[in-house]
């Protein structure tokens, strides 16, 4: 007999969590949807976010993306913000806690970015520990993140997907594939997008992003922002279709930071995301279906 | 190159502390790349300080606030991620900005806006009711430690009316004609889910200096008669109870305050 499949996955498309639109996303009951915050913003000591949050996640999966672990910078995780990081982890229960391939904090100091770096193999040491320092304190793998790329660096060893399939195969850890990053990093570098995606270690994938850009004002599309300031564009979503035909459906968060919408118009662009899951989940699952029916008879038949 | 050489070189070039650039520094810092990691890190902390003095920002404009915030954010960074929390020293940093000298009552506006930001991110915990005031022996009041609540912030503002204008601007209320113009102060508390601002005098301002110096009732109250011999004790200890500014302690566990619900006043944000 067939596995009966759900007409969609448990978890589709979910959007970035924003207190303007805290009662919006604890009363929307969309099928599949969940909600993803930054864990530095809710290090508090109390007060109505961390309440706002737990109320949230009482009704909806809640995913942590962190922004400033910084384990790429050459030097091990700070561990009062590990011990933080952890503590929202036990009261969360998070259905996925990432970070970015990238440092933000070096020598006492953060900047509000995600920074890059050669990927050298010392590098490769380096972030390899990190990761799974982290992971040992939080009892759980973490994924990273593909970061954005705007700088053309000497001294890199490894292309980078090869430099993260060799950190899932070290630590354990799963891959973010934030396919806006691979888009406009690939048009500020000159690169091929779909190479980069066939090259890319799809079965470590746990979670998908996408967002949306805009070109520099000066230098306008030789140089594109990864400024999540905007909808997804068409690009983005024509390589997004190309990434979960091959995966199946995974979790796809829509990540809009600034000029922020209403809730309506981010649920609409949320919604696009799930239809492509929903599709993306029954077409896989007639695919299992029919190998099934074509295998040998004196496997378990299927009909 | 060593990993930690190419991080000490990228930050100081963020910096533009960098001294004469490496070759490498500076064939990086020539691609037209490079400005979107300066321009990005410093708009993250001049949004983050944005979205912390909204005040400050309604009365000097956004032009203006967002030229300041540059400056400061250049000599006090951020030293790490939780950016809610960031932009501690502002208020100080306004009061020796020269071009703030014109409008000498900016700082401590600031400070109010700061005094929100801690308030709102403070610890939990349930405040004095006032009737359990009421249950206590009379003989006991006056050694009762009332230390005041983690979420509780006040202050005195000695020659400009900053509170009052600090209120009128976070409840989007035209200044009063004319706007008496005398020092005043402001108690800011989170007895529920949202943070709450109350005017306070300079009597109420002295009791709670002492209780959170861990003062007792009976000399907290000596302090606040000591600013103003017209106390109405009675009155502001009620008053300070309604705000939710106090709390047990007593060693035995204190009653627990209504349970703590969600308000529909989202009045933060996030800076993106």
């Amino acid at each position: 007999m067939a596995p009966t499949t759900p007409q969609t996955p448990r978890l589709t498309a979910g959007l970035g969590l924003k207190p303007q639109h805290y009662a919006d996303a604890l009363h929307c009951r969309a099928p599949g949807l969940w909600w993803e915050v930054h864990p530095e913003n809710y290090m508090a000591d109390g007060g109505p976010r961390m309440a706002w949050l737990q109320a949230i996640r009482a009704q909806h999966p809640v995913a942590l993306h962190g922004v400033s672990l910084s384990l790429a910078a050459d030097a091990p995780p700070d561990e009062s913000h590990l011990a933080r990081l952890a503590a929202l982890v036990q009261r969360i229960e998070p259905m996925l806690v990432s970070e970015h391939l990238a440092w933000s904090a070096w020598r006492g100091q953060y900047w509000p970015d995600l920074l890059p770096f050669p990927r050298s193999t010392a590098a490769l040491h380096r972030i390899a520990g990190n990761i799974a320092r982290t992971q040992d304190v939080l009892g759980r793998p973490i994924a990273i993140e593909n970061p954005t790329h705007y700088l053309h660096l000497d001294g890199h060893e490894w292309a980078e997907p090869e430099f993260l399939a060799e950190l899932v195969r070290r630590t354990g850890c799963a891959l973010l594939l934030d396919v806006n990053n691979v888009h406009v990093s690939a048009n500020n570098l000159g690169t091929s997008a779909e190479a980069y995606l066939d090259a890319f270690p799809l079965h470590a994938v746990a979670e998908i992003h996408l967002a949306g850009h805009h070109a520099d004002p000066v230098h306008g599309n030789a140089l594109l922002i990864d400024s999540h300031d905007a909808p997804v564009a068409p690009a983005v979503w024509a390589l997004y279709a190309r990434v979960i035909a091959r995966t199946g459906p995974l979790p796809t968060l829509i990540e809009r930071d600034d000029q922020l919408p209403g809730f309506d118009e981010l649920l609409a662009e949320r919604n696009q995301a799930h239809g492509m899951l929903t599709a993306a989940h029954a077409a896989h699952a007639a695919q299992t279906a029919k190998t099934a029916c074509g295998a040998p008879v004196e496997e378990a038949p299927c009909c | 190159m060593l990993l930690s050489d190419f991080q000490d070189g990228f930050s100081q070039a963020l910096a533009g502390t960098a001294p004469a650039a490496a070759p490498w520094l500076a064939a990086l810092q020539a691609q037209p790349g490079f400005a979107v990691y300066r321009n990005t890190s410093a708009k993250g902390c001049i949004d983050a300080l944005q979205a912390s003095y909204p005040t400050v920002c309604q009365l000097v404009g956004e032009e203006w606030f967002r030229a300041a915030a540059a400056v400061f954010a250049h000599a006090q960074p951020p030293q790490n991620g939780r950016l809610m929390g960031y932009g501690a020293g502002f208020a100080d940093f306004l009061a020796g900005f020269a071009p703030a000298a014109e409008l000498p009552y900016l700082p401590a506006v600031a400070h109010l806006d700061r005094c929100w930001t801690e308030c709102h991110l403070a610890a939990d915990a349930a405040a004095l009711q006032p009737h359990w005031l009421a249950r206590q022996p009379p003989e006991a009041l006056a050694q009762l430690p009332l230390p005041p609540h983690p979420a509780a912030r006040w202050a005195w503002c000695d020659g400009h009316p900053a509170y009052a204008l600090w209120q009128h601007h976070r409840d989007g209320l035209p200044l009063p004609e004319p706007l008496e113009w005398q020092g005043d102060g402001g108690l800011l508390t989170r007895p529920d889910a949202a943070v709450t601002w109350h005017g306070i005098d300079r009597a109420g301002v002295a009791f709670m200096d002492a209780c959170a110096q861990g003062l007792p009732l009976g000399p907290a109250a000596a302090h606040a008669l000591a600013a103003d011999p017209a106390v109405d004790l009675t009155g502001l200890l009620r008053k300070l109870l309604d705000a939710g500014a106090l709390v047990s302690g007593a060693s035995s566990p204190p009653p627990l305050s209504s349970p703590y619900s969600l308000s529909s006043r989202t009045d933060f944000q996030e800076s993106p």
